[in-house]
């Protein structure tokens, strides 16, 4: 176990940013992460988005946010291998990030799909197992961007822990959800998504079972 | 190259078609890859008109290879504008200019066991990239060539066309230049691209998607908005220019024209 500490030539970046260079990261996160919604909405206006617009709409908010939904999941991970603990303190951001592209997703699918039709959407969405799976990837998602205020960390306490492990069953919706409409023999951005999730959630594991060796 | 002036036809919907922009941007020929973009980018230069070669085979007297020009020789190109309906629920509407494939069947002059018509897409690594990669197992690539068949009288209908051009052009590349088929009534995958085979036999031919996903892509594939994909709905569709999607009709709106062709049909099991 390398309990965090920091590999070599990680040290600068282990090294807990100021305040207001904290700040400055969190703008520019936030710059960052909202280029592609802000691409969408120019292109959207201007007529740029293919002669295809909702399902460009649609894949790209749809592949945004199983990218920062990864990212979330990058954290822990990369805060043992760095020792950079400052970055957990970006995560809340990332994540919320997640939700709002897999909210807009579902919004394209909402409006554009079905015209916001209640009846022919919750039918479609009970017929189509895939659609079924992503919307409950969603809808774990939900309470978790609900509860990210500080407010609620400190109210759930403990539990706030517990009910954030949903992030796990939610990323794995959501990658099976893309998996579940992939035509012929486009598995390669899938099976990257795959490949890193089973990295994240079986160093998780690993770990988990370190602590518990040396714990128990 | 434009073809000049085609004869109109009476089986042309006046709905407006796509602009020429839209029907040449997006394209699903998978063999220069599976984006929508992909054939735009890499057919234009790779697939040529000329010189391009037809085979006529099987059960029928006329066969033999044919230069595209001496294929073509004493046919009447006209313009159609149809309706396309992609199994992925997206529509367009294209001008096609192109020749009854009755009248090319006729011509070949198919024998009384001829119950079923195959197609073959060309099969050049040089020309279609997508064609030279390979994959293992399920990340294994679509056996080309490409190949789809009809029932001898769904060819012989005067819907169905051999298509050699659009918007009173030659066909573009990405569109399955020099002659491709069209199928208005059936799912957009059953028009083959690149035609350089046609073949008569007796059996039901295997087609490229049907093999490659039997329950999910059948023989007919004929556009039925009550019988769903079993991954979405084909209810619905959305055309290409426009947001919100609208009813899918059945055999996409050529039911009068074809309905007869699968009378006492349980059009679920032969989807």
């Amino acid at each position: 176990m390398r309990g965090g500490q920091p590999v070599m030539g990680a040290a600068t970046l282990a090294r807990t940013p100021s305040p207001a260079g904290l700040r400055a990261l969190r703008v520019g996160l936030f710059a960052v992460a909202g280029l592609p919604a802000m691409m969408l909405a120019v292109g959207l206006v201007q007529g740029e988005l293919g002669v295809n617009p909702v399902e460009t709409l649609l894949d790209t908010t749809g592949i945004w946010a199983l990218r920062f939904l990864l990212a979330t999941l990058a954290v822990t991970p990369i805060r043992w291998l760095t020792g950079a603990v400052w970055v957990v303190r970006l995560r809340r951001q990332v994540g919320l990030w997640a939700f709002f592209y897999a909210s807009c997703h579902f919004a394209v699918f909402a409006v554009f799909d079905h015209g916001l039709a209640l009846a022919p959407m919750i039918e479609d969405i009970a017929k189509r197992p895939f659609i079924l799976v992503g919307m409950s990837g969603l809808l774990l998602m939900l309470p978790l961007a609900l509860t990210s205020t500080r407010g609620w960390i400190r109210r759930l306490g403990k539990r706030w822990r517990q009910l954030h492990w949903l992030v796990y069953p939610g990323a794995v919706l959501g990658l099976v959800h893309f998996f579940w409409l992939i035509r012929a023999n486009r598995w390669t951005e899938p099976l990257i998504y795959a490949a890193l999730l089973a990295v994240f959630l079986g160093w998780r594991a690993w770990r988990r079972r370190g602590v518990a060796l040396r714990d128990g | 190259e434009p073809l000049g002036e085609l004869p109109a036809s009476e089986f042309s919907t006046d709905t407006p078609a796509n602009t020429y922009e839209e029907i040449t941007t997006y394209n699903n020929f998978y063999e220069f890859g599976s984006g929508k973009e992909d054939p735009m980018r890499l057919a234009p230069g790779r697939l040529e008109h000329r010189p391009w070669t037809v085979t006529v085979s099987g059960e029928a007297e006329n066969t033999g290879e044919f230069g595209f020009d001496d294929f073509m020789r004493g046919l009447t190109v006209e313009e159609r504008i149809y309706r396309l309906r992609c199994v992925e629920a997206w529509s367009m509407v294209i001008p096609w200019a192109g020749v009854p494939l009755a009248e090319v069947i006729r011509r070949a002059r198919p024998t009384s066991r001829a119950k079923y018509v195959k197609f073959y897409t060309g099969y050049d690594p040089q020309v279609f990239p997508a064609q030279a990669a390979r994959g293992m197992g399920f990340l294994a690539s679509i056996d080309w060539p490409y190949t789809e068949g009809l029932r001898m009288d769904e060819a012989m209908n005067p819907l169905t066309l051999l298509a050699t051009g659009l918007y009173g052009k030659e066909m573009p590349s990405q569109n399955g230049a020099p002659i491709r088929l069209v199928v208005p009534w059936k799912y957009g995958f059953k028009s083959i691209k690149s035609v350089v085979r046609i073949h008569f036999q007796e059996t039901e031919p295997e087609a490229t998607w049907n093999q490659l996903a039997p329950h999910e892509y059948g023989f007919y594939a004929n556009v039925n908005p009550n019988v769903d994909h079993p991954r979405w709905s084909q209810a619905r569709e959305r055309r290409i220019g426009e947001f919100f999607k609208q009813d899918t009709l059945m055999f996409n709106g050529y039911q009068e024209e074809v309905a007869h062709l699968y009378a006492g049909m349980d059009l679920s099991k032969h989807y």
